[in-house]
């Protein structure tokens, strides 16, 4: 398809900068001129791909003339291009525009969602506009979240209906033989109804009366019940104080009350980095100068200092140029700057010239630098605190005050930073005249190009770098060669022969470069801190201990990708091994991705004995002898060797791959891949994923998994509008996850469990009964009972305990990351819960029913009259099962708040008003035949024989569950149990030490501290 | 530092008010209150399943339950109770010629049976029929009655519920009392003999008192009108398709005549299982120097008109005397002697495996 754009009412003529990075996250632009020179355009991209160094667009020479709105007016070219898709990175047309051909490409376009960054103003022609666009068609499609436990519910009701069904048939065929053989004849007393002509109608019959009489054990009110329930999860989590940043002045949010429970199960987190792991701030931190590490925080002493008790930073007050923001707390650098040390001067000499930052100089003193890569921008604000300030640059001059005297250096050249060189270089002539070529870059290339005289230097500073590199700090290794005149001379014109000519110009470029970066002497190191999210590797560790597996899905480059990996924990040293994945075709990948797993069976294989290897082999597929891997692995994978990996035949194996590995880091993936990744392992895993993202490249995958959280900070709203949950920092996740998600976990389960049992032992007495009323859909209590037992008698308590109940104090399930997997392995409830929780319902219902049946059959009252007429039993049933339910429910909240205890008695003493208020006179006397059970209240509660009844009814239905919970408790108690009940212990202890302090033996026999009891179960 | 640090505003204008959180301005500070409440942090008891609550737990109540079963257990043993079938099904029994009775028979059908008290009955007496198989727990049966008719509404009299069918409306006119459970009202007459030396003693059978007061004074009561002629009162009904007479006449008496007749009123309060008891007369002990009924020969007059044969029904004629806790009741008794011990077995059980197995305190290890 070719879309052709016709000019001039497509393109709103924005005049400043502000409305069109409002415009560009509307549709993709072909930008046709801008306020910078040769219609450059500065852009940030960081919610398409997650990249935050600055981009740099440029339009077709031809339109970037057209500054002004006259000129634009009359602009009238046509575009065609290709069809909407959703390749970030590529785009191709042709602009025709006054009889000409323009090739169009990436370069020349704005992309809805980018960021405008130093350009003031440009112009854009729309080429796609809403759903077209470049990041719309990366964004998956919206899906209808369920929790696993909704689609177990609609299950289990179905289930229900079918076993409400088969009651109806059993006790229609019943009431059907029933009327055969015993209603026939009973016929003189009780005619059938007319109409009724056969005992099959009459059963037929019964069974319609059946199924309205016992549906309530389709709980109809379970739904209405969860949704509150979660909705008040939804509420505790919006009210979280401890999800509040107080910074941005956000509150956590709950976006959707759907997905609450879920929460506590999550078993995958799908990450993004930018934003959501780090703050997107560079900050120097360390550097290594002439071998001299500077950077610890050190205390007064000099000592190095623990974190938290950090001492002042360093004052930069001498220098009025320093930017206010910068901090550092070594004050040993600002010394050996001040002493004079030649190195040290180089050093930052270096960094102020070694770059390609812009600066910007509003008023005198006020310097603003335009950077491309905020690494850049951290090394030469550094420099600039340290008194060596980039002031200005034009193409020929650099200009630097260095400790107050402005110097300008003459730039000869500047040798540019890409992919393959990984280094940079400028050339410059001090005014002394002296030619210097300073290069900063990575630490691998640029190691292997030192003089040899450095090698004793060299060994020192490499140990600085691996040590930052385990701090998870970007490094960059700095060094200067003086060039001789006549050389440097020789080799500029050679470049200039090279950059004019026509074949083979990068290569022969690059051959240059090499030749002239060669033989240089180390300066020193840098390293720069990727400043991560408060409390981002505590949040990670916490979430590993509790088994969930963290994926790190980026835009970013692979080395930055890992160095944050490190940095948080993800990756460390101890690791066996940490595989890369970047093959570029199919076979590459696969091969790369079978070493990979044949190294970790090789190792699990020398681990473990040889039989238990075989045996598995054996036994199952490979998978298995995946998951019981022995060592720590770490998988990185890059973008385009992850779209094979997601090619359909190899998915599997990528996911085998990856999921026996400890951490895994995409980089350089888009959206959709990101997408792609949560749906694979939502696929074959069965396992609750959870997504978590900032920028509007995250939306696919926060749609996509079962989870999607929103980092509500920098990067816009896109993330926060598609998510489920949204918070301000990532390490509220560990909050969300292990407190909120965790209880609401556990207390949905809980109330399922017991909404079940309790209906089915409310409507299975009906059962019972239909064995000894003819069939006939007689119920066992009043009608008004049989309303309001579900909405006013056991709602509430039930409710309650669904909305507060606590297993383990909230510091607990941190200190006790282990305490999330019930969640993960679905323990608490699942269908054979539910079966015991019927189970239960059904063996109380059968004692509800013949415990009374048993008492009350021959029995008469205390003053003659007989006991077991219709509606006294009615009474007994009812209110026996009132208590047990309730007793019941008692027992399984774990976390009696005033609320609950007001609800739980509420309801019993509910049930009694109630009781007494239908059966009163005064209600009978204004509707007799709607309250026919008057005085039965009165009547029947006073004999001692039904209260018997009751208490033995209550007993038989608890005594046996609570033998089982205290047995279970006992022999096999979860972890949770344990928690709460060394929690008991300890809460004992320390009331018995005041006790004993008070009586004077202060410490004597203190019972156990904390300690030994440790060792204690170390040793057992 | 923080070259490339940026705090972009709402530039698009997306308030990111929440969905559960009210908007406010921003003014009103979106900090969450630190109320227990909110933070779920509300005081709270938390009770443990542990052996110091469960064991004892369950040793209290089979310390409580054994001694409540046996004094139940004795105190039903010590109440005598005698019962007599005279449905008549056996050829050898004096009923048998009236077992194929009808309501439509007018002649009344009589049979005496004569039984022996081995045991006096010392305090009061109770008598009751009993009937077998006799569904009045039925729910097209429970449902055929019009309470508001029975109250003595005078609308509902002459115009009864429509539950009452078949039996709402006979020739034309209203059923008083309408619906099954009135037309099914038991019949028969019993009465009671003490035969000494033979001369049969009659024993003072006592009609009132038997019915709930709040039935008796509440839930029945005659059509109000003009003076207190009841048969002027029930004027426009018809008496129950199987009734000889009409309600105004179950009694000579007016204050257990008509709807608060206390036989009616003992049968309509239905029976909750098929086999039922129901108080039909009281035995006073009238002096304190004799049992109520001594040991010795009685004879029991029935005039037998309800007929139950043709359903397998059985009609039972029981003595009672009464406790505290109502009849005699060894199922109560026994269950809480059982239900005592149980618990208190299991109390040992669980004590054993606690001492022997029990691991929370020794091995339980909290993986950190």
């Amino acid at each position: 398809m070719n879309l052709t754009v016709t000019v001039p009412n497509s393109t709103r003529s924005p005049s400043a900068g502000t409305t069109l990075p409002c415009l560009s996250r509307q549709a993709d632009l072909l930008l046709l001129s801008s306020s910078e020179p040769h219609g450059l355009c500065y852009i940030e991209t960081a919610e398409l791909d997650g990249e935050t160094n600055m981009k740099v667009r440029q339009a077709i020479p031809v339109t970037s003339e057209l500054g002004d709105t006259s000129k634009l007016a009359r602009f009238d070219g046509e575009v065609i291009c290709e069809p909407p898709n959703n390749k970030l990175d590529k785009f191709g047309g042709t602009l025709y525009w006054k009889e000409n051909k323009y090739p169009l490409s990436n370069q020349n376009m704005l992309l809805r969602g980018c960021v405008l960054r130093n350009t003031e103003w440009c112009f854009g022609l729309v080429i796609f506009a809403g759903p077209d666009t470049k990041l719309m068609q990366n964004s998956g499609r919206t899906k209808f979240k369920r929790t696993s436990i909704d689609r177990l519910m609609n299950t289990l009701v179905l289930w229900i209906f079918g076993f409400l069904v088969c009651m109806g048939v059993i006790l229609a065929i019943g009431n059907a033989i029933w009327e055969h053989e015993v209603g026939v004849c009973f016929q003189i007393y009780l005619p059938w109804d007319e109409g009724v002509h056969s005992a099959f109608f009459s059963g037929f019959l019964s069974f319609w009366s059946y199924i309205i009489i016992l549906n309530t054990v389709v709980p109809i009110s379970l739904y209405v019940s969860v949704e509150v329930i979660r909705l008040g999860h939804s509420y505790f989590i919006n009210w979280d104080k401890k999800m509040y940043c107080a910074k941005r002045r956000t509150p956590a949010e709950a976006r959707t009350t759907t997905l609450n429970e879920e929460l506590g199960q999550v078993e995958y987190i799908f990450s993004d980095k930018t934003g959501t792991l780090t703050q997107n701030i560079m900050v120097f931190s360390k550097c290594s100068v002439n071998g001299h590490s500077y950077g610890d925080v050190q205390d007064v002493l000099g000592h190095k200092a623990e974190l938290g008790e950090r001492p002042e930073p360093v004052d930069f007050s001498f220098n009025p140029l320093a930017d206010p923001r910068f901090q550092f707390w070594d004050p040993g650098l600002l010394e050996a700057v001040k002493l004079g040390d030649p190195h040290v001067h180089e050093f930052f000499r270096l960094l102020s010239l070694c770059h390609t930052v812009m600066s910007e100089e509003k008023s005198e003193g006020e310097l603003y630098y335009k950077a491309q890569s905020p690494d850049e921008g951290a090394l030469v604000t550094a420099a600039r605190n340290f008194g060596f300030v980039f002031r200005s640059r034009t193409p020929k001059t650099i200009t630097v005050h260095e400790l107050g005297r402005a110097i300008t250096y003459q730039l000869l050249a500047i040798l540019d930073f890409n992919n393959i060189r990984k280094r940079m270089s400028v050339i410059v002539r001090s005014p002394e005249g002296k030619i210097r070529l300073y290069c900063k870059g990575a630490d691998t290339i640029l190691l292997e190009r030192l003089h040899p005289v450095n090698q004793d230097l060299t060994n020192v500073t490499t140990d600085h770098l691996n040590e930052y590199a385990g701090e998870g700090l970007r490094t960059l290794v700095l060094a200067y060669k003086d060039l001789e005149e006549s050389y440097y001379k020789d080799w500029s014109e050679r470049l200039h022969r090279a950059g004019s000519a026509t074949e083979a110009r990068e290569d022969r470029l690059a051959r240059l470069y090499d030749e002239v970066e060669h033989d240089m002497m180390l300066l020193g190191a840098t390293a720069i801190e990727d400043k991560l999210q408060q409390g981002v590797p505590e949040t990670i560790a916490i979430l590993t201990l509790a088994n969930i597996k963290i994926w790190v899905l980026t835009g970013d480059k692979q080395e930055t990708a890992v160095n944050i990996g490190y940095s948080c924990k993800m990756l460390t040293d101890d690791m066996t091994e940490v595989f890369v994945v970047t093959g570029h075709t199919v076979l590459e990948v696969r091969e790369e991705l079978r070493k990979a797993r044949e190294k970790m069976m090789d190792a699990s294989r020398s681990v473990g004995n040889g039989f238990s290897y075989q045996e598995k082999l054996s036994s199952s597929k490979l998978t298995s002898v995946l998951e019981a891997i022995a060592g720590e692995y770490a998988l990185v994978i890059n973008g385009h060797s992850l779209a094979h990996a997601l090619e359909a035949d190899m998915e599997v194996e990528f996911l085998e791959t990856a999921c026996a590995c400890k951490a895994v880091i995409c980089c350089r993936v888009t959206p959709l891949q990101k997408a792609q990744v949560v749906e694979l392992v939502k696929k074959y895993k069965k396992a609750v994923t959870l997504a978590i993202g900032d920028g509007a490249n995250d939306v696919s995958m926060i749609k996509t998994a079962h989870i999607g959280v929103g980092i509500s900070g920098q990067e816009g709203i896109q993330a926060v509008l598609a998510s489920d949950y949204s918070f301000s920092q990532f390490k509220f996740l560990q909050r969300l996850l292990l407190v909120h998600g965790r209880w609401s976990y556990l207390r949905m389960c809980k109330f399922l469990c017991y909404f079940f049992y309790k209906n089915f032992a409310f409507t299975m007495v009906h059962f019972w009964f239909g064995f000894f009323c003819g069939f006939s859909a007689q119920t066992v209590y009043d009608q008004y009972f049989i309303t309001l037992y579900n909405i006013v008698y056991t709602s509430l308590p039930v409710l309650a305990m669904g909305v507060f109940d606590q297993d383990v104090p909230e510091q607990r399930s941190m200190e006790y990351p282990k305490l999330y997997e019930p969640g993960q392995l679905n323990l608490l409830f699942n269908k054979r819960e539910f079966f015991i929780c019927i189970a239960q319902g059904i063996y109380t219902s059968v004692l509800m029913f013949f415990i009374p049946y048993g008492v009350l059959a021959d029995a008469t009252r205390d003053d003659g009259a007989q006991l077991a007429d219709y509606q006294s039993f009615a009474v007994t049933v009812a209110t026996s099962l009132v208590i047990v339910v309730s007793v019941q429910i008692g027992l399984d909240t774990g976390f009696w708040t005033a609320i609950n205890h007001f609800f739980i008695w509420g309801s019993l003493a509910a049930y009694f008003a109630i009781l007494f208020t239908m059966h009163s006179d005064g209600l009978f006397q204004m509707f007799p035949n709607q309250f026919r059970f008057v005085g039965n209240a009165q009547n029947t509660l006073a004999q001692p024989t039904v209260w018997l009844t009751i208490a033995l009814t209550t007993v038989v239905c608890i005594v046996p569950v609570v033998a089982f919970r205290f047995l279970k408790l006992d022999l096999k108690p979860e972890l949770s149990d344990t928690v709460r009940y060394t929690q008991l212990v300890r809460k004992k202890q320390k009331t018995q030490h005041r006790c004993m302090r008070r009586v004077g033996r202060a410490g004597s026999r203190r019972s156990e501290p904390r300690g030994a009891r440790r060792d204690r179960y170390g040793q057992a | 530092m923080a070259v490339n640090y940026s705090v972009k505003e709402e530039a698009d204008g997306h308030p990111s008010g929440g969905v559960g959180v009210p908007g406010g301005g921003a003014v009103k500070t979106r900090k969450p209150d630190n109320t227990a409440f909110k933070q779920q942090r509300l005081p709270a008891w938390q009770p443990i399943l542990t052996a110091g609550t469960v064991l004892p737990a369950f040793f209290i109540i089979g310390l409580i339950f054994i001694p409540i079963g046996i004094g139940i257990f004795v105190t039903s043993n010590n109440i005598r109770e005698y019962e007599i079938d005279y449905t008549g099904t056996e050829p050898s029994s004096p009923c048998n010629k009236c077992l194929n009775v009808s309501w439509d028979s007018t002649t009344p059908c009589t049979c005496t049976i004569n039984f022996t008290l081995e045991h006096s009955f010392e305090s009061n007496v109770f008598m009751y029929y009993g009937l077998s198989n006799f569904y009045q727990n039925h729910r097209r049966y429970v449902k055929s009655r019009d309470d508001s008719q029975l109250n003595g509404d005078n609308s509902s009299l002459l115009n009864p519920s429509k539950e009452c069918e078949p039996y709402r409306i006979n020739e034309d006119k209203p059923i008083a009392p309408c619906g099954a459970i009135a037309n099914s009202m038991f019949n028969d007459t019993l009465e009671l003999y003490r035969i000494d030396n033979d001369t049969r003693i009659p024993i003072t059978l006592i009609k009132k008192g038997i019915a709930w007061w709040t039935d008796k004074n509440v839930k029945f009561r005659n059509p109000t009108g003009d003076g207190n002629n009841l048969t002027a009162l029930f004027q426009g009904t018809t008496k129950p398709v199987n009734w000889p007479k009409p309600v105004y006449m179950l009694d000579s008496e007016p204050d257990n005549n008509g709807f608060i007749n206390e036989d009616f009123i003992v049968w309509m309060r239905t029976a909750a299982l098929p086999t039922f008891r129901k108080l039909y007369r009281l035995i006073e002990r009238k002096n304190n120097l004799q049992p109520t009924l001594q040991a010795g020969k009685y004879s029991l007059d029935i005039a037998y008109n309800y007929p139950v044969h043709s359903f397998d029904g059985r009609k039972r004629m029981i003595l009672s005397t009464i406790s505290w806790m109502g009849g005699k009741n060894p199922f109560l008794g026994i269950a809480y002697i059982t239900v005592g011990s149980i618990c208190f077995f299991l109390g040992v059980v669980l004590l054993i495996i606690h001492h022997k197995y029990g691991n929370r305190n020794t091995s339980a290890d909290i993986p950190n």
